[in-house]
C-alpha cells in the first residue's frame, strides 16, 4: 500500500534525476487542494499524455474548475509519465497519483479520461496499468474506481469499449455534475457496480457499453448493436449545453514551461460551415456563441487570476463569430498597452481577416495561417469549401504587405475523388503564393505548406469513403515533396502510417479493443509522438487477432452499411449526411446554415432544448 | 520608477522549477497582483526582474533575492499587500525593501551563499568529520567541471557538520560571478550520493 507520504518520500529520492521534474510535483497557480476527508466525492481527471501538453487542455481545465466549484466534491490531475519517469515509477513501485494530494489514482471515487484523439488510446492501458487499475471494465470491482471517458474520439466509443466503464457523449459541464450526484447517492445506499453502471446508463448522454452487444455479418462487418435488456435504450444522445456556460478563468499557471502557457478564451462553440470531412463541425453542432460582454470580463478576471501574458481566442471558425469585428475592436481598445499577445486562429480567408489580425497584433507576432485544404474548383466544391484562388492570392498578398513575413497554409490530400491533377493544384497553388509573396516583400516572404492526410471520420459525411491506399498517399505525398522546395518554400506532411492507424481506430469496432491491447502489451504507447509511433507493433497487432486496418480504413463502403457509432447520436441524422455524400459526389455546395437552415437534424432532435433556450446566441432557428 | 528588493524563500513546489522558468513565475506574479512592472524597450521587451544568485534544480532556499523595477511609486504595505495573495505556492516573501535604483545590478553584489545538506540518516557515511577535515587541510582541489579544471578549494569558505545532529552539514561557497562554488561538487568531493541529499540554500551573502 502507497500512502499520500511514501509517494511523496520516493518521489523526492528519483525526482532529480529524471528529464524536467517539474512535470510530476503540481503546485500550480489555482490548482485546488482540498482536504479529501471533506468532500463525499473524490474525482481524477487524466489527460492521457504528458503534462506538457495536457496542462493547457481546455476541457480538463473546464471540468477541473466546475467540479471543485462544488464543496462536496474535489477534482485533482494526473498525466502520464515521459518513458524514463514511467520506468522509475515501476522500479520504485510508485502508482500513478494525483499531483494536488499525491493520491494513487486507485482511490478515487471516479476517474475521467479525455480522449480528444485517438492515438492516446494505449495511453489510457497504460495509465490504467500504473494507477493498479484491472484494464477491463469487466475485471473493476466494488471498490475500483468507475472510469469515465469523453471527448472527440469517445463519438466512436466502441474501440475502447472493454476497458471504459461509461462514455460520456458530447459536453460534460453538465452531465459531470448528474454523474456525481448519482455516485454519491450510490454510494450512500451502497449500491453494487453493476447497478451503479445501470443507472449511469440511464443518465441522457451516456452509454455504458458493457450493456451492450454487437454483432457481426460473416465477413466481418458489424451489423448491430444489442441492449442486453429492453429497458436500456438503442441509441444514446450526445450532450450540449443549450446556452453555454460562463468561461472558466481561474486556469492553472504551471512553474513549468508547457505547449500553450495562455488563456484560451472560447468565443463560440459548433460551426455552421459544414465542410464534408470535418469532424468537429459536424459533432459540434450546433452553433452557439458566447456575448462579447462575457468574453471582455471573462478575460479581464482571467488576466487578474492567471497573470498570462497571452490570450488565444478560440472557436472553429473565428471569422463566422458573428460579433467578430466589435470582440476585436473591444479586446484592442481594453488590453493594448498591456504587453500581451493575442491569437485568433481558424480565419476566413479574405482581407477582413488581415485587418482583425492586423488590430490584434502586438508588439511578438507570429505567422499567419490559413487552410484552403484543396486548390482545385473540383475539390473544392466536393469538400464544401469554397475558396476562390484569386481571393486567397489577394490575402496572401494582404498579410505580406502589412507585415507578416510568413504564410501558413493548411492542405488536406486524399479527400474522395481527388486525382493527381488536384494535388497538382496544391502545387501550383503554393508555388504561386509565394511569387506573390516574392513579388510583395522580396526574399523575405516565407511559405509554409502543411499537407495532412484526410482520415474518413464516423459521423461525417465522408464517413462512407475510403483512406487512400498508402501507395497512393505516397506517390501524391512525393509529387508535393517534388515540387514545394526551393527559396522561401517549406512542406511539412503526415506520417501516412501514422494516418492508416487513425484511420482504422477512429472507425473501429469493439473487435479494436484487442489489438489495442496487444499493442499495448507489445510497448505501443504515445502512439501520437512520431519519435515513439510504431507501425510495426500495430499491424503485428491487428494479425494477432485476424484483422486488418484496411478493413477499417479503406474497404468501400456501401451506402447501407451499419457502422459502430450508428447508436451514438450527434444530432446530426445519418439521412443528413448521406444527402452531403451525394452531393459531394456530384461536386454540387451547400451554403453556410446561418444563411438558411438545411435540416441538419438538430432541431429535429433538440427541439425541446431549442426550445427551453429561445436565445440568439443558438444560431438555428426558433422551433414552435 | 522604484527599484524593490524581495527575500524570499522557494520551498518545495518550486524545486524543480528553473532559473529561466522562475522569471516566468515572476512576471506572472507581478502580472497577478497588479504590480505594472517596467520592461525593456525594443522588439521583445522583458520585464526587468533580476534574481541575485541561480538556483540549481532540486535545491530549495530560504534565503534568496530580486530586485524588480516598478513604473510607479507604491509604498511597501501596498506592494505587499497586493503581492501576497499572487505568489506562486512554494513562494513566501520574508521581506520587501526599497533599494536606490542606481546602485550595482544584483547578480555582482553576491559575494557568497550558505547551504545546509540533510544527509539520509541511512546513507550517513560515519567517517564524514575526517572525509571534511581532509579536503579543508588540502591547500588545493583540483576538479573538472564541464571540461574545465579548476580549483574548489579557494571557493570554499568554511564547511562543518552540524554538532548537534551529524546528518546535517552547512557550507559557505564563493559566489561571486567568476568564481561560483557549488554544492554538487563538493557533495562529490567527499563522496556522498546526490541521491542522499536534501540541499537547501540557507542565505545569500552580499557586498555592501
Amino acid at each position: 500500500m502507497n500512502s499520500n507520504q511514501q509517494i511523496k518520500k520516493k518521489l523526492n529520492s528519483i525526482l532529480p534525476f529524471v528529464q524536467k521534474p517539474g512535470r510530476y510535483v503540481g503546485g500550480e497557480y489555482n490548482r485546488v487542494k482540498k482536504d479529501w476527508d471533506s468532500v463525499r466525492s473524490h474525482v481524477a481527471l487524466v489527460f492521457p499524455d504528458i503534462y506538457d501538453l495536457g496542462l493547457p487542455n481546455l476541457g480538463v481545465m473546464i471540468l477541473y474548475e466546475e467540479i471543485n466549484k462544488r464543496p462536496d466534491a474535489l477534482c485533482e490531475r494526473a498525466y502520464l509519465p515521459w518513458l524514463d519517469m514511467e520506468k522509475a515509477m515501476r522500479e520504485n513501485e510508485i502508482p500513478l497519483y494525483s499531483l494536488e494530494s499525491k493520491t494513487p489514482l486507485s482511490q478515487f471515487d471516479l476517474i475521467g479520461f479525455t480522449l480528444p484523439y485517438e492515438t492516446l488510446y494505449t495511453n489510457v492501458l497504460n495509465a490504467l496499468d500504473l494507477a493498479g487499475i484491472p484494464l477491463h471494465a469487466s475485471e473493476r470491482v466494488e471498490n475500483h474506481p468507475i472510469i469515465i471517458a469523453g471527448g472527440h474520439a469517445a463519438y466512436n466509443p466502441e474501440p475502447m469499449a472493454s476497458f471504459i466503464d461509461a462514455f460520456v457523449i458530447g459536453e460534460g459541464e453538465e452531465v459531470i455534475h448528474e454523474i456525481i450526484d448519482l455516485l454519491q447517492r450510490a454510494k450512500e445506499h451502497g449500491t453494487t457496480r453493476a447497478e451503479t453502471l445501470q443507472s449511469l446508463q440511464a443518465l441522457p448522454g451516456l452509454y455504458v457499453p458493457s450493456l451492450y452487444n454487437p454483432s457481426y455479418h460473416p465477413d466481418g462487418t458489424f451489423e448491430s448493436l444489442t441492449p442486453l435488456t429492453k429497458e436500456f435504450p438503442t441509441s444514446v444522445s450526445k450532450r450540449f449545453c443549450g446556452t453555454l456556460p460562463p468561461p472558466p478563468t481561474r486556469f492553472l499557471v504551471p512553474s513549468i514551461d508547457v505547449v500553450h502557457n495562455r488563456i484560451a478564451m472560447e468565443i463560440m462553440r459548433g460551426c455552421t460551415r459544414g465542410c464534408r470531412f470535418c469532424h468537429a463541425g459536424m459533432v459540434n453542432r450546433p452553433v452557439r456563441e458566447q456575448p462579447v460582454a462575457t468574453i471582455i470580463s471573462a478575460i479581464e478576471e482571467a488576466l487578474a487570476n492567471t497573470g498570462y501574458e497571452e490570450i488565444a481566442l478560440l472557436s472553429l471558425s473565428s471569422s463566422d463569430y458573428t460579433q467578430i469585428g466589435s470582440l476585436v475592436d473591444e479586446i484592442t481598445r481594453r488590453f493594448k498597452d498591456r504587453n500581451l499577445t493575442i491569437s485568433l486562429p481558424s480565419l476566413r480567408i479574405e482581407s477582413f481577416s488581415v485587418e482583425l489580425m492586423e488590430k490584434l497584433k502586438g508588439v511578438r507576432q507570429g505567422g499567419f495561417t490559413l487552410a484552403p485544404e484543396a486548390a482545385s474548383d473540383r475539390m473544392r466544391n466536393r469538400i464544401n469549401k469554397p475558396i476562390q484562388a484569386e481571393q486567397l492570392l489577394a490575402t496572401a498578398r494582404e498579410i505580406y504587405l502589412r507585415g507578416w513575413n510568413t504564410l501558413k497554409l493548411y492542405f488536406m490530400i486524399g479527400q474522395p475523388g481527388e486525382t493527381m491533377e488536384d494535388v497538382q493544384a496544391i502545387a501550383d497553388l503554393s508555388k504561386a503564393v509565394i511569387v506573390e509573396g516574392r513579388k510583395t516583400i522580396g526574399k523575405r516572404a516565407n511559405l509554409h505548406v502543411g499537407v495532412s492526410t484526410f482520415v474518413p471520420k464516423p459521423h461525417t459525411p465522408f464517413q462512407w469513403a475510403s483512406l487512400d491506399p498508402l501507395a497512393v498517399v505516397l506517390e501524391k505525398q512525393n509529387l508535393l515533396k517534388d515540387q514545394l522546395r526551393g527559396p522561401g518554400l517549406k512542406m511539412t506532411w503526415s506520417n501516412p502510417r501514422e494516418t492508416i492507424l487513425e484511420a482504422a481506430l477512429s472507425r473501429g469496432d469493439r473487435n479494436l479493443s484487442k489489438v489495442i491491447e496487444t499493442a499495448w502489451r507489445n510497448g505501443a504507447k504515445f502512439d501520437a509522438w512520431q519519435d515513439q509511433f510504431n507501425f510495426n507493433i500495430w499491424m503485428d497487432a491487428f494479425e494477432a487477432h485476424h484483422l486488418s486496418p484496411d478493413f477499417y480504413a479503406s474497404r468501400p463502403r456501401s451506402m447501407e452499411e451499419a457502422f459502430p457509432w450508428d447508436h451514438i447520436h450527434t444530432g446530426v441524422a445519418r439521412k443528413f449526411l448521406q444527402r452531403e455524400y451525394l452531393r459531394s459526389l456530384e461536386g454540387t455546395l451547400t451554403d453556410d446554415c446561418r444563411d438558411g437552415c438545411h435540416a441538419c437534424g438538430i432541431l429535429t432532435e433538440f427541439s425541446d432544448l431549442r426550445r427551453a433556450n429561445p436565445s440568439e446566441l443558438w444560431l438555428c432557428p426558433e422551433v414552435n | 520608477m522604484q527599484r524593490i528588493r524581495l527575500i524570499y524563500s522557494k520551498g518545495d513546489e518550486l524545486k524543480f522549477t528553473g532559473n529561466l522558468d522562475m522569471m516566468k513565475v515572476w512576471e506572472r506574479t507581478f502580472r497577478r497582483a497588479g504590480l505594472r512592472i517596467v520592461y525593456s524597450q525594443g522588439f521583445h521587451p522583458q520585464p526587468k526582474i533580476h534574481q541575485a544568485l541561480p538556483l540549481p534544480l532540486g535545491f530549495t532556499s530560504e534565503h534568496d533575492m530580486l530586485d524588480f523595477w516598478l513604473d510607479s511609486e507604491e509604498n511597501l504595505a501596498q506592494i505587499q499587500s497586493k503581492l501576497e495573495k499572487a505568489l506562486q505556492p512554494g513562494i513566501t516573501v520574508q521581506e520587501y525593501q526599497i533599494v536606490p535604483p542606481e546602485i550595482k545590478p544584483l547578480q555582482t553584489l553576491v559575494l557568497s551563499a550558505m547551504y545546509l545538506i540533510q544527509i539520509d540518516p541511512a546513507n550517513d557515511p560515519p567517517d564524514l568529520a575526517s572525509r571534511i577535515e581532509a579536503l579543508l587541510d588540502q591547500s588545493e582541489c583540483l576538479r573538472e567541471r564541464r571540461g574545465k579544471p579548476y580549483d574548489l578549494r579557494p571557493l570554499i569558505e568554511s564547511l562543518e557538520i552540524n554538532c548537534e545532529d551529524p546528518t546535517k552539514m552547512s557550507m559557505t561557497l564563493a559566489a561571486r560571478p567568476s568564481a561560483t562554488g557549488r554544492p554538487e561538487e563538493v557533495l562529490d568531493e567527499l563522496e556522498i550520493s546526490l541521491q542522499d541529499v536534501e540541499i537547501k540554500r540557507t542565505r545569500i551573502i552580499l557586498s555592501e
